[in-house]
């Protein structure tokens, strides 16, 4: 075997998830009153836009979720370091590192250094970088360059999107269009699926991805930052850590809520009294302070026993997981609540009278009859949630309770960016790319979740 | 009335023991006080002596929870529980690992925070309040949509992002105001002014957004159209009746947060360099001192639970039909 796979912990919970997902869009497909609300969303041209750029974000993440080590050439072992499929994607963005900061594009070093000229005197100069525009001869050449290249690199992705977008309209033909009538429809929308935003959407992605692709290799796009390390590069690897947090929570939470939620409800006495109790508890704590005591002992813990945590990316993961059950502890009791509440008034309907009557047990109403009924109450909560944390991820960052500090996220980018700010002159580059990223994905998220939530929510059913 | 607050108070009691127990159970089962002693130490100082040392100058070399040495009652007293999370209910916060008063600290820092914090809320509400009657006043018009696109894009953006690009545009662009740090009296003034505007900018997007829902819902009750047909002005409708009924959902989401004022926000101090709460207790996540983020819990748990009961009074203020018993 050349590589042997590693199996971190979020790696296995975020196939678990993609499971589960999968499981239930079959499942969806195939039942009228999930399909319904559904077919709702998919007629949203913001959330379908919304959809593919989250897409984006979501494939970009699962790149990154496979992780693995490489044989080593000579001996017969396996590399310490552990990468993942996006690292040897990017592997031209992820070694070509300079000194220190650099600007955007630029081809001469951020700070000054001392030169030693031929002739033997010394000066202050701005040296050339090692790999940004390093195949120019001169600074004048830069513009010209990139001009040719972005333009290499929008005509291809034009050609790429038109090629893709003329099997797609061939595919979907009417019986007796000819391909004139085709394309018209096409253009004219007032389809059912909003495909023209989608395809816009799609459109204005590859547009990015070819700009990266033929301009990265020989700039940095996005700058360098303090040790030189591509920012483009840190930006794109801080793409699943952001959603790890965002959907991991999620996950770790769903069945406490889930099940204590609809026991509170459906028990009552002294079940509820308790189940109330502990939420109560927990949600009187301010949040922050909660993950904070949590990370801290957390923190102790790894120190005092370094033999369970030998490896960077074994404790920055751990450290990750620990922080998605943490942030699941604190979000679980607004959802716990929620599902008390729709249980409570679900538990008096006739059909769950008729069960009981019939000797159904408490477990199987629970499972059969009370949990699908309270699923629209789950999802609204997932989607609006998930935006939310991943925002709160780069708050905790910046406190120091959130990702390992060796750990790629944009909370640490930002964090690491705040002293750079009082430079003269300002390193603006490698705060704007981590707002930019994470704008990108929150934006899509709430667009996303606001089609949800409208489609799901019998309150707002028309 | 009296009957009810008592009972609520009560009824507090098992929740903050609960939470005690909480950090208890992180700080000292998770963790020997011994793993702090070393943690606090540093590598290179770690002797028995010097944990020994540190663990007594603390108080945390007694049992945890039952000292079977000492006699009588103070087999319970003389532990490491009953000194440091039962005195927490006295309002007795100890020493911090530091050595300083806990309990000065939080008078002395709580007033910085409360300069912020409070102004920030008032204005806050009043600012979220208005657009969202704004918006409720032109639903279904265009003014509407572009503002709720807007409210989307605004709560989309990282709330580092606002204190960020703040403080670069008025302090460091602009130069209106000082970038970071605090005085006293009149001077407070040109502090406060940036971290209000910012803290208020922040929050416009959500809240504006989440009050037009609730402005919205009623909009659509029968009371409403009643009015309408009595012929009232759209204006009135909104003040009058509108404003007023929805602020039992408003009231639910803002009154809890008032007593939390006194502790402050994280971000908005330590980007600031206000010697508030909030940012005291960053210092103590960062230097590691559990004792002071103990009782930064615990003050957060029964200002929390006092928001709480007032949530409840407040119901009884803006409607009559709400009585507490």
């Amino acid at each position: 075997m050349p590589i042997q796979f590693v199996f971190l912990w979020t790696d296995a919970l975020i196939y678990v998830l993609l499971a589960v997902v999968s499981v239930f869009v079959v499942y969806a497909v195939r039942h009228e009153h999930l399909r319904a609300p559904w077919s709702q969303v998919a007629r949203r041209p913001l959330a379908m836009g919304a959809l593919v750029v989250l897409l984006a974000y979501v494939a970009i993440g699962l790149l990154d979720s496979v992780h693995y080590r490489e044989r080593l050439a000579k001996q017969d072992q396996y590399a310490a370091e552990v990468k993942s499929l996006l690292d040897t994607l990017l592997q031209p963005l992820r070694t070509r590192t300079e000194r220190t900061y650099s600007a955007p594009f630029a081809i001469h070093a951020f700070t000054s250094e001392t030169v030693d000229k031929p002739d033997g005197t010394r000066e202050r100069a701005y040296p050339r970088l090692k790999y940004g525009g390093a195949h120019l001869a001169t600074a004048d050449e830069r513009a010209g360059d990139i001009g040719r290249r972005t333009a290499r690199a929008l005509g291809t992705a034009v050609l790429v999107w038109l090629l893709a977008l003329g099997v797609f309209v061939y595919w979907r033909r009417l019986p007796g269009d000819d391909y004139r009538a085709a394309v018209m429809r096409f253009i004219r929308g007032g389809e059912r699926i909003p495909w023209r935003t989608i395809w816009a959407t799609t459109g204005v992605l590859l547009l990015v991805l070819s700009c990266g692709v033929y301009l990265s290799p020989y700039y940095h796009v996005l700058g360098t930052d303090q040790v030189g390390i591509d920012v483009l590069y840190k930006s794109l690897k801080s793409v699943r850590t952001g959603l790890v947090i965002g959907t991991l929570t999620t996950l770790v939470m769903l069945p406490f809520a889930l099940v204590f939620g609809v026991a509170a409800g459906y028990f009552r006495g002294w079940i509820d009294d308790v189940i109330q109790y502990t939420y109560t508890t927990l949600s009187s704590i301010p949040g922050v302070l909660l993950i904070a005591a949590a990370i801290l002992s957390l923190q102790v813990y790894m120190a005092t026993h370094p033999e369970s945590f030998d490896n960077v990316v074994v404790r920055a993961d751990t450290r990750l997981l620990f922080l998605c059950a943490i942030l699941g502890v604190t979000s679980w009791t607004s959802l716990c609540r929620l599902l008390r509440g729709e249980t409570l008034k679900l538990r008096e309907l006739d059909y769950i009278g008729a069960a009981r009557a019939l000797g159904v047990t408490s477990a199987r109403i629970m499972t059969r009859h009370l949990f699908p009924n309270v699923m629209h109450v789950v999802l609204i909560t997932v989607v609006l949630d998930f935006s939310g944390l991943v925002l709160a991820e780069a708050v905790l960052s910046y406190v120091g309770v959130g990702v390992d500090p060796s750990m790629e996220s944009w909370g640490n980018m930002i964090n690491g960016a705040r002293l750079e700010m009082a430079r003269e002159p300002m390193v603006w580059w490698t705060l704007a790319a981590a707002f930019v990223f994470m704008f990108g994905l929150v934006l899509a998220a709430n667009l996303f979740a606001d089609a949800v939530r409208d489609a799901f929510d019998p309150r707002l059913r028309r | 009335m009296l009957a009810y607050l008592i009972r609520r108070l009560l009824y507090a009691v098992p929740i903050l023991l609960g939470v005690n127990l909480l950090t208890f159970a992180l700080f000292f089962f998770v963790n020997s006080p011994d793993d702090m002693a070393r943690i606090q130490l540093g590598v290179k100082r770690v002797t028995p002596e010097a944990i020994a040392q540190w663990k007594a100058e603390r108080g945390y070399d007694k049992p945890l929870v039952y000292n079977d040495k000492a006699a009588g009652l103070q087999r319970v007293t003389d532990t490491i529980f009953y000194r440091h999370s039962l005195r927490l209910f006295a309002f007795d916060f100890g020493r911090s690992d530091e050595g300083r008063d806990i309990g000065y600290d939080i008078r002395q820092r709580m007033w910085p925070s409360l300069a912020i914090a409070l102004p920030t809320f008032l204005v806050g509400v009043l600012a979220y309040v208005t657009f969202a009657l704004i918006l409720a006043f032109f639903r279904g018009m265009y003014l509407d949509t572009v503002g709720v696109v807007v409210c989307v894009i605004l709560m989309s953006v990282s709330a580092l992002f606002y204190v960020i690009g703040g403080q670069y545009l008025a302090s460091k662009l602009l130069h209106l105001v000082p970038i970071s740090g605090y005085g006293g009296g009149v001077d407070a003034f040109k502090f406060i002014v940036l971290p209000v505007v910012i803290g208020v900018v922040s929050g416009i997007g959500g809240n504006t957004r989440l009050y037009r829902t609730f402005f919205l819902e009623e909009i659509g009750k029968d009371y409403v159209r009643t009015a309408r047909a009595k012929g009232l002005s759209e204006a009135r409708v909104l003040f009058r009746h509108v404003l007023k009924n929805a602020l039992i959902p408003i009231l639910t989401g803002v009154v809890v947060v008032i007593p939390l004022l006194f502790i402050g926000s994280l971000i908005m101090e330590s980007f600031f360099g206000i010697p508030g709460l909030g940012s005291y207790t960053i210092d103590a996540i960062n230097s590691q001192d559990f004792a002071i983020v103990r009782a930064m819990v615990f003050l957060g748990s029964v200002l929390y639970i006092v928001g709480l009961i007032l949530t409840d009074f407040s119901y009884t203020l803006v409607d009559p039909r709400v009585r507490l018993s």
